[in-house]
């Protein structure tokens, strides 16, 4: 795995450490999102966060798709995984987040057929050889897998599928991150931007966030040495006051993104007037739905659905916490109503959202590390 | 840090203490997964209504006092799917695996019992098949099996074949290997490569179109365990073998029961570049992925070389390494020193280590 390998040096990861330290300026302090749930997967499974100064802290932002899906339209899909006839489709990674009344693993346990898949060309296969079945591929994520959905509705009315439907929960991240901007207390110096989403949509649509907010963003890939790279980029930027959209990912990621991908969404999908996001609420023109044209592939239309809404309870303050205006302990739910079993907000769902790690592992903070023992000693002894 | 932190903290401390609990209604997926989900079915319904101190330590086998002698009892049921796979099949499995929670209770293994539940319309092809195999793997084992039993369940009721063996063993030498037996200061080993078990298994099932030359780990683990065993007699604390949960769950389990951490070099631990591979395009941690025929040792840290030399010696821990060592604190938790530098958490999962989509 030489291409994993190059972005795993621990020599190189020390040396921009010390780039790191060395642009920061003593006595103060930098906060910066990484919108993507996949960088604060880097971030938590690589420790990187040791190699941050205590100057530089990281914010996880609301860029898991699987911790923003509000709980009424898991109900929602269960609801249609139930139906006696259908073979519901999902990734697995949504498999245990819980809606109103369960997960899907609950679902699945009462009898419902749900199925975890790869990508939404296996639930069509499945579509194809259970000609007999409703099958319906749980649709989520942001513009990272919104063109395949998109390109596997195509796919099937080309081959006139029949008893294939899409139920469209595609976020976006513009929205999203506008929305933590227009926050009056925010308290963030900067934003690592996603990787894999900047590769659809360029890194153009981000403008915006350094001319009218003034604020710095990197788009960075997923290695950890990426994430400090552009730690380090950012740093760079405040150090001489410059604030712009750079690339640190230009090697996947193009300045214009992925016009063929972005044709297949505008094809397929219509933005919904609003969208709501567990813990942040409604958030306008932030999600797609499917295309009047497509009506026939969209289990909306297809199936008649409850609309279930379960409101985010009032004490959630996930937005707090996403906005890093609040520390996750200081919830008024944390640890009592909301916890790792029973997550109220978002930042409960995964084990990488903020809540969930602190609840874990807040007993053993950067602060509080115990001194490790070096394994080279043991194995000399 | 503040008061108000402190206090957040104590209370979960509190909750975290509470005697399990499950909340499902019903059985899910997540409580087969030998993670945390798991740990609550057995703590609350099994040990709840079970409970007696041998049954209490929850190690992977039972030793038993009889007279003078001391025997190891354990049992394991077998639901792979597919039922044959790249480097073995069910009955390899079923073979193995109870051999080997003998061999981890320090036992040499004896005597099999074979339970089998078959589906209506099953080949009886496969099943000669199977037996075989189990035949071939005892053969190997030096275990005989030596009562049975039998039921056929309508067609729909059962995946082909599923298997329960119970074993005995002999435990021949002093002393009792235990998950709660670890101290600060102990090195931890691993008897070989990991991952290889449920990567081939995860392929054999044919679901992501990838293909790799990954074959199952399964083996009789007896033999190399004697060797540790034989070499430092009186100083190895606990074996276990890496099965469902895999390095990480083990290894938690030892954390928790031994009231230490156990702190892991991330560049130390074995793992096939292609085990790697296929893990990294699922989004899984090889950490969490089932071995069938690899260990891991916590040994006296003074032993840690010539544990490894034992190890070595033998052809089924041939590339046995040593990948951490044991310290007083953090308590009950597993860290890992990432090659990148850093150090995170090996936690605990509830179930199923499931694929992230991004
Ligand atoms: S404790 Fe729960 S409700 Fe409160 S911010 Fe965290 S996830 Fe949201």
């Amino acid at each position: 795995m030489r291409f994993v390998d190059e972005y795993r040096d621990a020599g190189r990861a020390r040396a921009l450490a010390a780039g790191i330290a060395a642009r920061c300026r003593p006595g103060r302090r930098y906060a910066f999102m990484e919108v993507c749930g996949g960088h604060t997967h880097t971030i938590y499974k690589h420790g990187l966060e040791d190699h941050l100064p205590e100057e530089v802290s990281l914010v996880h932002g609301p860029g898991c798709p699987v911790c923003v899906i509000p709980m009424g339209r898991v109900d929602d899909a269960i609801h249609i995984a139930s139906q006696p006839d259908v073979i519901m489709t999902s990734f697995g990674d949504l498999l245990r987040v819980p809606g109103g009344t369960g997960s899907f693993l609950d679902a699945k346990a009462a009898g419902a057929d749900i199925r975890m898949v790869y990508s939404p060309l296996d639930a069509l296969k499945i579509a194809k050889q259970n000609p007999d079945r409703r099958v319906v591929f749980m649709a989520i994520g942001f513009e990272t897998t919104a063109p395949s959905t998109a390109m596997t509705v195509l796919r099937a009315a080309a081959e006139g599928v029949r008893n294939f439907s899409v139920f469209c929960n595609h976020v976006m991240i513009i929205p999203a991150i506008k929305a933590i901007l227009d926050s009056p207390d925010l308290r963030l110096d900067g934003f690592i931007g996603p990787g894999h989403v900047s590769a659809v949509i360029g890194c153009e649509p981000y403008a915006f966030i350094a001319r009218d907010y003034g604020k710095p963003l990197v788009v960075a890939g997923f290695e950890p040495l990426d994430i400090l790279a552009s730690v380090h980029m950012l740093l760079g930027q405040l150090a001489e006051d410059r604030c712009e959209v750079e690339n640190q990912y230009a090697r996947v990621v193009p300045w214009h993104g992925n016009p063929v991908a972005m044709e297949a969404i505008g094809r397929v999908m219509r933005l919904r007037p609003h969208f709501e996001w567990r813990g942040l609420g409604f958030i306008a023109h932030s999600a797609l739905a499917m295309a009047e044209e497509y009506a026939a592939f969209d289990a909306e239309r297809v199936f008649d659905l409850p609309g279930v809404r379960v409101a985010d309870p009032r004490s959630c303050q996930c937005g707090e916490v996403l906005k890093g205006v609040l520390k996750p302990w200081e919830c008024k739910v944390f640890g009592t109503a909301c916890t790792p079993e029973t997550p109220i907000g978002t930042c409960m769902v995964s084990s990488e959202g903020a809540c969930a790690a602190y609840y874990n592992f807040g007993r053993f903070t950067r602060d509080r590390r115990p001194a490790v023992i070096p394994l080279g000693e043991v194995s000399r002894a | 840090m503040s008061g108000g932190e402190q206090q957040v903290l104590d209370r979960i401390e509190r909750a975290r203490r509470r005697k399990p609990v499950v909340r499902e209604e019903l059985i899910t997926l997540a409580h087969g997964s030998g993670g945390k989900a798991t740990q609550t079915l057995v703590e609350a319904v099994f040990l709840e209504a079970f409970r007696n101190p041998l049954l209490a330590t929850l190690d992977d086998g039972a030793t038993l006092p009889l007279g003078s002698a001391r025997a190891a009892f354990t049992t394991d049921s077998y639901v792979v799917s597919p039922l044959f796979f790249p480097g073995g099949d069910i009955g390899d499995l079923a073979v193995n695996g109870t051999v080997n929670d003998l061999a981890m209770c320090g036992a040499r293994p004896r005597y099999l019992s074979a339970g089998f539940i078959l589906e209506e319309g099953f080949p009886v092809a496969d099943l000669r098949r199977v037996v075989a195999s189990m035949a071939a793997a005892a053969t190997a084992a030096g275990v005989e099996i030596v009562t049975g039993d039998t039921k056929v369940v309508q067609r729909g009721r059962a995946d082909g074949c599923y298997i329960t063996t119970t074993g005995v063993g002999v435990i021949e030498r002093p002393g009792t290997l235990s998950a709660s037996a670890a101290r600060p200061g102990d090195a931890v080993l691993v008897s070989g490569p990991i991952g290889a078990h449920g990567a081939a298994i995860m392929l054999a099932r044919g679901d992501f179109g990838i293909e790799a030359p990954i074959t199952s780990d399964t083996a009789p683990l007896h033999d190399v365990v004697a060797g540790l065993l034989d070499a430092l007699p009186g100083q190895v604390r606990t074996l276990r073998d890496a099965t469902r949960g895999g390095v990480a769950t083990v290894l938690n389990e030892v954390a928790v029961a031994s009231g230490v951490s156990v702190v892991l070099e991330e560049a130390a631990i074995p793992v096939r570049t292609e085990v790697t591979g296929v893990c990294e395009l699922l989004g899984l941690d090889p950490l969490y992925v089932a071995c069938e025929g690899r260990f891991v040792a916590v040994v006296d840290g003074a032993h840690a070389q010539s544990a490894l030399d034992a190890l070595r010696a033998h052809p089924l821990g041939a590339e046995a390494a040593i990948i951490g060592a044991v310290a007083a604190e953090p308590e009950a938790l597993v860290l890992l020193r990432t090659a990148i530098g850093g150090t995170r958490v090996v936690e605990i999962l509830v179930g199923d280590p499931l694929p992230r989509i991004c």
